[in-house]
């Protein structure tokens, strides 16, 4: 801050490349397994078959599109009860505030789709090109055939990856086995290959060359994150008051003033958003804990405690450096916030689950015909049209017994009813329209009154399973 | 101006000389990528208006250099649903209606597009919900009463040939004389007062006693003995509660002084043939069909 600069500075900084060592710790194993784990579910899912009987997909997990149906397991959800998938994202939602402000970006850290594939796209790179000093070598080298080859060996496989990662989910919303058949012999539909090239096109992008830089700059979540995280939030944290002053030699005059951290850079080698966690906080940290796993190893070797790298709030921080003891974690998981969260996040998934039982598998509604209200017969009866749309929701047709309920006399007759009187057959997994006529004599109570309230049924006559309506009966008044 | 410059020390560049709290909006100059944008978006707006209709004129618009039109798209569009139809309405204009089963493919077309040739051809005058207009005299077709009958065969007759009109000879007709020029206005009276005694409502026992004989007398060659009406006259049933004007004393009383002359036209000539097809089996399903 002595001189101004002669010229303006850039406002622009160019990526610095990152290449994060490898490192072996619990963290590091939690991640593996994380991973396998994750893409296992991603790839196999459509894979998977459930046996739903002659009329239906026999595919555990399929987005019907075209027949507007999503089948999970045991579960069918129509389009009318899209409400379950909306409860499904609030809870993912409520879920990802609990994790934030117990844990911060844990999702970040573990499980969001970039780190993971990230991850195993730096997994490839080590197999390939070796480890970060190796890397770095051949970054700095000129083109040879030697890089040409590693690279394009490197490329070639996070494209197979990338393929594999966009082939998986167009499986998820058709039949997979014959999708697949159908890609292999290139009579596929033009919108899979299309989605496929995409999938893989940003699969490798992301996940090969611009990495850290999609959670620095495209993703909104680690803002939103920022937001819900307070002083109680477990982040990975530097103990400063353990470490420093850091230095190297320790053998050196004076060695016995200096803290814990020998600054042999671990951390910042096997980091992969390329920051130094000893700064403190940063934006950029997404909270993979590997830097824990790489300073608890060197820790080990110099025969000091593990933990100068760990799970820390900023409250601890603070009290730590005052000379408090370090606080369990478990003070940090449970306070009236997460509790809070955990109950929401729970009441949600239960309703959830106990409307998907109570759910009924007839679904009726009912349009009255409005124009006009009610027509008056020759003997002087009122008769009211209505609309019905009885949904069938299982796999087998079923016959339907039209009735109504209502404290006045009222008549029901069924327009379209098959050889029983006021009855109908709806198709299995099909909606039928049904047009009934209600009536009331003429010295009835309800052909006089303005309306008359009453409720129409269909009921299953094998089962005896029912859906009512209310809707109302216009009368002459 | 020019020597006016307010540079920002930072970036080196000038500013807008706007001063908000201390913060000044650096005055940076569009980047080219985005203006040579923008004079892109004006050439394409030109040729634009060139190749499509754009210009107004006083009668008209310039018509493009494409020839491009949205009506002649839409007329496109109804051509290839007429070819795709094509099948099944020609089965539709040949079939016999009373033996035509509700399952055929051309008797669902039939409803269905009865159901449009209904809207834009007779809800004029029998509302769009087929419910008629009584101040007009118009005809309610979801009831179970029919002048003219309400078979499939009679329905397709009427929308065919239409009532008293002049342009088709084998139209419907019937004409109610005018009582006025008949009957006394006591004699009507008494006469009224028969006929609401008739449809069960309340009237002038006394007065109804002297309009029963003038009723046999003068109504029921057309309206019958008990006036349930005569169906190939197309007189109408006196003894129901269905009224096409009206079935109060006043009505009833206009309707006998100076009779009542509904006419419809005939629709043979305006209509295709599976049109008139379609309109009478989507009529016949609408709750009143015989």
């Amino acid at each position: 801050m002595t001189q101004p600069p002669a010229s303006p500075p850039s406002l622009y900084a160019a990526r610095e490349p990152i290449f994060p060592k490898r490192v072996k710790g619990t963290f590091r194993t939690l991640k593996w397994w994380i991973m396998g784990v994750t893409l296992a579910i991603y790839y196999l899912t459509p894979w998977i078959r459930w046996d739903r009987g002659p009329n239906l997909p026999d595919q555990a997990v399929l987005i019907d599109l075209a027949g507007r149906r999503f089948y999970f397991l045991w579960i069918e959800i129509w389009p009318h009860e899209f409400y379950f998938v909306a409860g499904l994202l609030i809870m993912a939602g409520l879920g990802l505030f609990l994790f934030t402000s117990a844990l911060g970006r844990v999702w970040c850290g573990y499980t969001c789709p970039q780190t993971v594939w990230t991850d195993l796209f730096i997994l490839v790179e080590r197999w390939i090109e070796g480890d970060r000093n190796a890397r770095v070598r051949l970054w700095n080298a000129d083109w040879s055939l030697r890089k040409v080859r590693l690279r394009v060996t490197k490329w070639a496989v996070w494209f197979l990856i990338a393929l594999a990662t966009g082939g998986a989910w167009v499986f998820y919303f058709a039949d997979a086995p014959t999708l697949a058949g159908q890609l292999l012999t290139f009579s596929a539909p033009l919108v899979a290959y299309s989605t496929i090239l995409i999938l893989a096109a940003t699969t490798f992008v992301f996940g090969g060359f611009m990495r850290e830089q999609v959670c620095n700059y495209m993703c909104p979540w680690p803002r939103i994150q920022a937001a819900m995280m307070d002083e109680s939030t477990l982040t990975v944290a530097y103990r400063h008051w353990r470490g420093e002053p850091r230095g190297k030699h320790r053998k050196a005059e004076g060695a016995d003033q200096l803290g814990d951290c020998i600054d042999c850079m671990a951390c910042v080698n096997v980091c992969p958003a390329g920051i130094d966690i000893r700064d403190g906080q940063q934006m950029e940290c997404i909270t993979c804990a590997l830097c824990i796993d790489a300073c608890d190893e060197i820790m080990e070797r110099i025969g000091k405690p593990r933990g100068l790298i760990d799970y820390l709030a900023l409250s601890d921080e603070e009290a730590e450096t005052q000379g408090a003891k370090p606080r369990p974690i478990w003070q940090h998981v449970l306070r009236p916030r997460t509790i809070l969260y955990t109950s929401m996040w729970s009441l949600i998934g239960v309703a959830l689950v106990y409307a998907l039982f109570i759910r009924s598998d007839i679904d009726l509604t009912v349009e009255p015909v409005r124009n006009p209200q009610f027509v008056t017969l020759s003997d002087g009866a009122v008769r009211n049209t209505y609309t019905l749309r009885i949904r069938n929701l299982t796999a087998d047709d079923r016959d339907f017994r039209v009735m109504l309920t209502s404290d006045e006399i009222l008549r029901i007759d069924v327009e379209t009813d098959g050889p029983v009187a006021n009855h109908v057959t709806v198709p299995a997994n099909e909606t039928m329209q049904a047009r009934i006529y209600v009536i009331a004599r003429p010295d009835d109570p309800a052909a006089d009154a303005v309306t008359t309230d009453l409720r129409l049924w269909v009921e299953d006559v094998e089962t005896d399973d029912r859906a009512g309506v209310s809707t109302i009966f216009n009368g002459k008044g | 101006m020019a020597d006016n410059k307010d540079i920002d020390e930072a970036t080196g560049t000038d500013t807008t000389g706007h001063d908000w709290d201390g913060i000044k909006e650096l005055n940076n100059p569009l980047p080219r990528w985005w203006l040579w944008c923008f004079y892109g978006t004006i050439v394409w707006g030109v040729a634009y208006t060139i190749a499509y209709p754009a210009w107004p004129l006083v009668n008209s618009a310039t018509a493009g250099l494409l020839g491009y039109s949205t009506r002649a798209e839409v007329a496109e569009q109804i051509a290839e649903v007429e070819a795709q139809n094509a099948e099944v309405a020609a089965v539709l204009a040949s079939a016999d209606l009373s033996t035509l089963s509700p399952d055929d493919p051309a008797h669902r077309y039939g409803v269905a597009g009865g159901a449009s040739v209904f809207l834009a051809n007779c809800s004029q005058c029998h509302g769009a919900g087929a419910a008629g207009v009584q101040a007009g005299g118009y005809p309610n077709l979801l009831d179970d009463a029919w002048l003219w009958g309400g078979s499939l065969e009679d329905i397709e007759y009427t929308v065919r040939h239409g009532i008293r009109n002049d342009t088709d000879p084998d139209a419907r007709w019937s004409e109610m004389p005018v009582f006025g020029d008949i009957l006394s206005d006591e004699e009507i009276g008494q006469t009224v007062e028969y006929v609401l005694a008739l449809s069960g409502q309340d009237h002038d026992a006394a007065l109804a006693e002297q309009g029963l004989v003038l009723f046999e007398e003068q109504c029921t060659a057309c309206h019958g003995d008990a006036g349930e009406g005569i169906r190939d006259l197309g007189a109408p049933t006196l003894n129901d509660a269905i009224w096409l004007y009206g079935g109060d004393r006043e009505t009833i009383t206009e309707t006998i002084t100076y009779s009542r002359f509904g006419v419809m036209p005939a629709w043979g000539p305006r209509l295709d043939e599976d049109e008139i097809k379609a309109v009478t089996l989507y009529l016949h399903q609408l709750g009143g069909g015989e």
